[in-house]
């Protein structure tokens, strides 16, 4: 009687197993289906993404490795000779630390201002409208168009601060000059990352901000223990685009200094422009653009990995 | 909680706390109002600037009926209309596009587990690290390889696949409810169907306000249609105003450069002033946080 059961039991037990085997294969199978699907519908993104993002790292890196200005016909083989000459560049340390000055101040201001715009804008009873519009505008501002609008500011005697003393001239000072342009590329972007702290802000639940006022917690605490870190996932978002854009930012060059004066305002990637496009060296500029790359890669990893692995994009 | 609130907290306490409280607020609204007066100054100018009899421009303090005349011999100096047409032609175009695609892609990621998705998305991430701009040298070459330089088509291209946009498609379809899908999929719908009759009417927050960004971008964008156009009439409005700008020496011909930056900045300023109210909601409920 028992070993009978046994049997059937076994029985079941095989038929249960080789119903479950059967659906892990048509799940294996639906997996590929699903597979050949997701990578169908993410084929055209993919092609361009591949073609004008992967390939042309591939080739600067491979480019880097070759002689190739006015000065050769053909491009020659030249091992790291293009990195070295990088290194030993003087310009290219000036660029490099401009680029580190300019992340490292506006950065942090952008963000302070904007979290402060977006709770003040969140806060007004009148005239939402007039104070979203009035700190986010220069975001919809070609930034060649604010570089006209900023060199009328700062040209001395006849621009708006002339008013005040015509003796600025922040623009044609080498000191100064880094620091009038971090100026306008915080106002340009301030508004931008406010846009995603107003966002941010929204989507903290009510109740937490009633609790707290409830338990008597001062704006103050408010702010530190329930406000900034909810806000944390907007802020490794948002730190990735300002620390990117610290570097991308360039336009605003072309018009009001050119790099100038001597190299104390040029960055990284307009002197690759100036480097592959004036100078004709595309050895060179290859060999810079890998290691911009390479930089923005690098940050934007520590961004991810260093911050709550958590937040937003690993969901 | 309760107890704490119903006890006997001596009034004068109270009052005092609030006439603290509202001393920050003044502090509050005194610096935010003069930081919004701040950023404000700019557009004010450039605005007046460009509206002012060209002889009064320099003075500070003269008041005059805004005038036409900047704008007119703007007009004449330069084919602006001719970059008007080009870089709406270069908005749209990448725009629609991009929707296409960044739709397609986002979808893929927020509702099919598939092998090798997160290696794409890492990928799709590296895009938004480095972005088409920064190998503008290597992007350059390739295009004019391929004959492309100085054409409408050669400045499009680099931009139609969006990191960015997907992540925003991505997000918004993750807080659609599935069941949307599964009823349209008893029903016999394909995967075209649904996209098309479920998804996109209730992704309209994400397009619009990707839309804006990217549109503002290509708007903007200047470093490779410098690089890819040779020619006048390939110039988008940001190359052509640069290239008026330039053409001045500093300072002569304020009113002039300041009228072009008007003429270039009115559009996009116009449609985020009117419409931001709806931008402002669909930025909120779009992925977006």
């Amino acid at each position: 009687m028992d070993a009978s059961r046994l049997a059937t039991e076994m029985l079941c037990a095989t038929e249960q197993e080789a119903a479950y085997e059967k659906a892990l294969h048509k799940e294996i199978r639906n997996k590929w289906k699903r597979t050949a699907k997701g990578w169908l519908l993410l084929a055209p993104s993919l092609v361009f993404l591949s073609i004008f993002t992967i390939y042309p790292i591939m080739k600067s890196i491979i480019s880097s490795f070759y002689i190739d200005n006015l000065a050769v016909m053909e491009p020659v083989f030249a091992g790291l000779k293009n990195y070295t000459a990088v290194f030993q560049d003087k310009v290219f340390w000036e660029c490099f630390f401009n680029n580190l000055l300019i992340a490292v101040v506006t950065v942090p201001c952008s963000i302070g201002f904007a979290v402060a715009m977006a709770l003040f804008a969140n806060h007004v009873k009148k005239g939402k409208a007039i104070v979203r519009l009035g700190f986010t505008y220069p975001t919809f501002i070609p930034l060649v168009a604010a570089a006209n609008i900023w060199m009328f500011i700062y040209t001395p005697i006849y621009g708006l601060l002339g008013y005040i003393n015509p003796e600025w001239r922040f623009l044609a000072d080498g000191k100064t000059a880094i620091w009038a342009l971090i100026v306008m590329l915080i106002w340009k972007q301030a508004g931008y990352i406010m846009l995603f702290y107003v966002t941010g802000l929204h989507g903290i639940s009510r109740e937490l901000f009633e609790a707290a006022r409830i338990d008597g917690a001062s704006s103050v605490q408010i702010f530190s223990r329930i406000t900034w870190p909810m806000l944390k996932p907007t802020t490794i978002y948002v730190l990735i685009i300002t620390l990117t854009n610290a570097y991308k930012m360039v336009d605003h060059l072309y018009i009001m200094t050119k790099g100038g004066p001597g190299n104390a305002t040029n960055v990284l990637l307009f002197y690759i422009y100036q480097t592959g496009f004036d100078y004709w060296d595309t050895g060179k500029a290859s060999a810079m653009t890998v290691l911009l790359v390479a930089l923005l890669l690098i940050v934007t990893s520590v961004c991810f990995f260093v911050q709550d692995k958590k937040a937003y994009y690993n969901d | 909680m309760y107890i704490r609130q119903t006890a006997a907290i001596p009034a004068y306490d109270n009052r005092r706390k609030r006439i603290h409280v509202e001393w920050g607020t003044l502090l509050i609204y005194v610096v935010m109002l003069s930081l919004l007066m701040i950023c404000m100054i700019p557009l004010i100018w450039v605005i007046r600037t460009a509206f002012i009899p060209k002889e009064l421009a320099l003075d500070l303090t003269a008041v005059a009926a805004p005038v036409l005349d900047n704008f007119k011999r703007v007009m004449a100096a330069a084919p602006f209309d001719k970059y008007y047409g080009n870089t709406i032609f270069i908005v749209l175009g990448v725009l629609l596009v991009q929707f296409v695609l960044i739709t397609l892609a986002g979808y893929a990621f927020a509702r099919i587990d598939f092998y090798g998705s997160k290696a794409l998305f890492v990928l799709f991430l590296s895009q938004m690290m480095i972005a088409p701009e920064v190998l503008i040298l290597p992007n350059y070459s390739m295009i004019a390889k391929w004959g492309l330089t100085d054409t409408r088509i050669g400045i499009m291209l680099p931009f139609f696949a969006s990191a960015m946009g997907t992540m925003i498609v991505r997000q918004t379809i993750k807080t659609i409810p599935y069941e949307l899908e599964e009823a349209a999929k008893a029903d016999g719908a394909n995967l075209f169907q649904i996209l098309w009759k479920i998804y996109v009417p209730l992704l309209k927050p994400a397009y619009i306000s990707f839309g804006m960004i990217s549109a503002s971008f290509q708007w903007n964008n200047f470093l490779w249609p410098l690089v890819m156009t040779d020619s006048v009439e390939k110039r988008p409005l940001s190359l052509g105003l640069a290239m008026f700008a330039m053409s001045y020496e500093t300072g002569a011909q304020w009113s002039d450069v300041s009228a072009a930056t008007v003429l270039v900045c009115a559009p996009l300023l116009l449609l985020f002033f009117v419409f931001q109210r709806q931008f402002m909601e669909s930025f909120m409920h779009s992925g977006i946080k």
